[in-house]
């Protein structure tokens, strides 16, 4: 409701975007407005149906704004990787003076999706044995959210799903109709799994904020890290809502020899395989010769 | 020191995996066994992906049985015509057996099957060994009488005998041919070379000498691993080089001190400590299927 009511105020005051509205290029008002709701199917997590929403950012330059930067582009994957720590800093710009309610910033990285299963164990003749599954069309392999306080004290509901800021939300649809009644308990054992080995983190005391202007949050990656483009969103906040997005990109990529084997164990099966063999054979022989050596003198 | 694995995209400990690839060498080495029935369940559990752990475990097979069969070329315990019969027939099987791997994939239960089938495989196997080195070891302090040379049995009635002078054999090539099948089945259902059911088959079933045995075994798995391997490498990219070198470098030292220990110790001590071995990875999968999870949910990555 307080969320509808700010987009008609908002409406109200910009007649253009008014008719860019009856037109469906832009959308301003809450994302649910004009869906049919399913939330009591699926109360934690978005509905598997529903497709994707593209939400205009940044219209009419809103009077606060997000400039930052990160203190890696990419992130290199050698032979020694052993995770990566990650600087994001920046700072909010303002034509207006600071007003007086209280600012928050929430920072987030995304790594490349996965499809994935989950699968639950029962107990059949004895034996433990995966029975029931549900299929996830796509999870991210890394989350990472960093906020300056508790989500749920800086962060509306509607703006969280609109946005698919919290864990919760930035998981995917589900892939097919769910085998099993209660989808939400596998979605949580996903998370939970996730959070014990590292791959999803909240922090919720991650970024640190000076002066209502200054910030910088430190994200750690793990080492077993997937290759790709690690979405950066940086959030800006005021009364739970969302006042500036700030995007980037952080580069993750394998160099060196890593990039070798694996293009080559792509891109030539044939002749890596026949590589791995001679390299087996060859140690094999070579320890071989080795110890008869050593083993006469 | 920690290594990043390009395929297996995980970061691991070098020497964890310089350790563990010794390990399984000394037994390659010691017991004729390629070992991946340790490598892949170790695997697993320093978090290698199960599809990248069965493909380079059989490539580290590869480098230990070659290492092994070398040593005991040099000795002349291998039998090259029970070595190509065996083979033959592991062709065929890993044929069959990677057919039925598919089906399995596709019902979705594989990890439950191949459980399975080591609990039962190996406690049989285990069971029966020792029972039998013990036995044998009874005998040997109370010698009774003139020993056979092996029992006669209906492998021996079977037509198409060839003699197999370095085993000592005149048998049907029926039998050998159908261990190298079964062996080749559950080499790719399992994910393993095979030697720790063929050493067995060919001691009792096929009356072969202990000598020859593991020689003759470790001829057979370096060939069935080294198709596996490519198999893996040309259809589903899971081979890891970099996994399979840091094993290898531990391997092939572990299966020369295997060579010298086995040399050293008699037939019938190596015999008990294999079955022990067998029992104990037999015991330790049954604990994992019979008591409760930590975790009654997980996580597979489906591939894109």
């Amino acid at each position: 409701m307080v969320m509808r009511l700010a987009a008609l105020c908002l409406l109200t005051l910009l007649p253009t975007a008014l008719l860019a509205q009856s037109s469906g290029s832009l959308l301003p008002a809450d994302p649910d407005a004009n869906l049919p709701v399913q939330r009591d199917a699926y109360p934690l997590f978005p509905d598997p149906g529903r497709p994707r929403s593209a939400i205009p950012e940044n219209q009419g330059e809103p009077a606060e704004q997000v400039v930052a930067g990160l203190s890696d582009n990419s992130v290199s994957i050698t032979t020694s990787f052993d995770g990566s720590e990650i600087l994001i800093y920046g700072a909010i710009r303002r034509e207006v003076p600071i007003p007086d309610d209280q600012l928050d910033v929430i920072v987030t990285v995304e790594a490349p999706s996965q499809p994935l299963t989950v699968w639950r164990k029962q107990r059949r003749f004895g034996i433990w044995v995966n029975t029931e599954r549900v299929e996830v069309g796509a999870a991210p392999s890394y989350y990472a959210v960093a906020s300056t306080a508790p989500l749920d004290q800086i962060l509306l509901p509607g703006w969280d799903s609109r946005y698919r800021i919290s864990l919760s939300q930035a998981l995917r649809a589900f892939s097919g109709a769910p085998e099993v009644q209660d989808v939400t308990a596998f979605t949580e054992a996903m998370i939970r799994l996730r959070e014990n080995d590292g791959h999803y983190r909240l922090d919720e005391a991650g970024v640190e904020l000076a002066e209502d202007t200054l910030f910088r949050a430190d994200i750690r990656l793990p080492a077993n890290l997937l290759e790709g483009d690690y979405k950066t969103r940086i959030f800006l906040l005021r009364d739970g809502q969302v006042v500036d997005v700030h995007r980037a990109a952080i580069q993750v990529r394998k160099v060196g020899l890593e990039r070798w084997l694996y293009n080559l164990a792509y891109d030539q099966p044939m002749l890596y395989g026949l590589m791995s063999l001679a390299v087996a054979v060859f140690a094999g022989w070579g320890a071989s010769a080795a110890f008869r050596k050593l083993r006469r003198a | 020191m920690q290594i990043y694995l390009p395929i297996a995209e995980v970061s691991v400990n070098a020497f964890t995996l310089m350790g563990l690839g010794g390990l399984v060498g000394v037994m390659s080495g010691l017991f004729g066994v390629g070992g991946g029935f340790l490598i892949t369940p170790l695997l697993f559990f320093i978090g290698i992906p199960p599809a990248i752990a069965v493909a380079t475990g059989a490539n580290q097979v590869v480098a230990s049985s070659v290492s092994g069969v070398l040593a005991h070329m040099k000795r002349k315990t291998v039998d090259f015509r029970m070595g190509g019969v065996l083979l033959g027939g592991g062709l065929i099987g890993s044929g069959l057996g990677v057919f039925v791997f598919n089906i399995l994939q596709r019902v979705g239960q594989v990890e439950l099957v191949v459980q399975l089938c080591y609990v039962v495989f190996l406690g049989l196997i285990g069971g029966m060994m020792l029972q039998e080195s013990l036995r044998a070891l009874r005998r040997a302090r109370h010698p009774t009488g003139r020993k056979r040379l092996h029992q006669h049995n209906w492998v021996h009635r079977m037509p198409f005998k060839v003699k197999f002078r370095t085993s000592g054999l005149y048998i049907s090539v029926i039998p050998p041919l159908l261990v190298g099948v079964a062996v080749g089945v559950l080499a790719a259902i399992m994910g393993v070379g095979g030697g720790f059911i063929m050493v067995p088959a060919m001691i009792y079933l096929l009356g072969m000498p202990t000598k020859v045995v593991v020689g003759t075994s470790l001829f057979q798995i370096t060939f069935v691993t080294a198709f596996t391997t490519l198999m893996h490498a040309i259809n589903y990219n899971t081979v890891d080089v970099m996994l399979a070198l840091l094993l290898i470098v531990g391997g092939v030292i572990g299966a020369q001190i295997g060579t010298t220990l086995g040399a050293k110790l008699r037939a019938e001590q190596l015999r008990i400590l294999l079955a022990l071995l067998v029992l104990a990875v037999c015991g330790k999968l049954a604990l994992d299927l019979f008591l409760m999870p930590e975790d009654v949910y997980s996580i597979v990555v489906r591939g894109q």
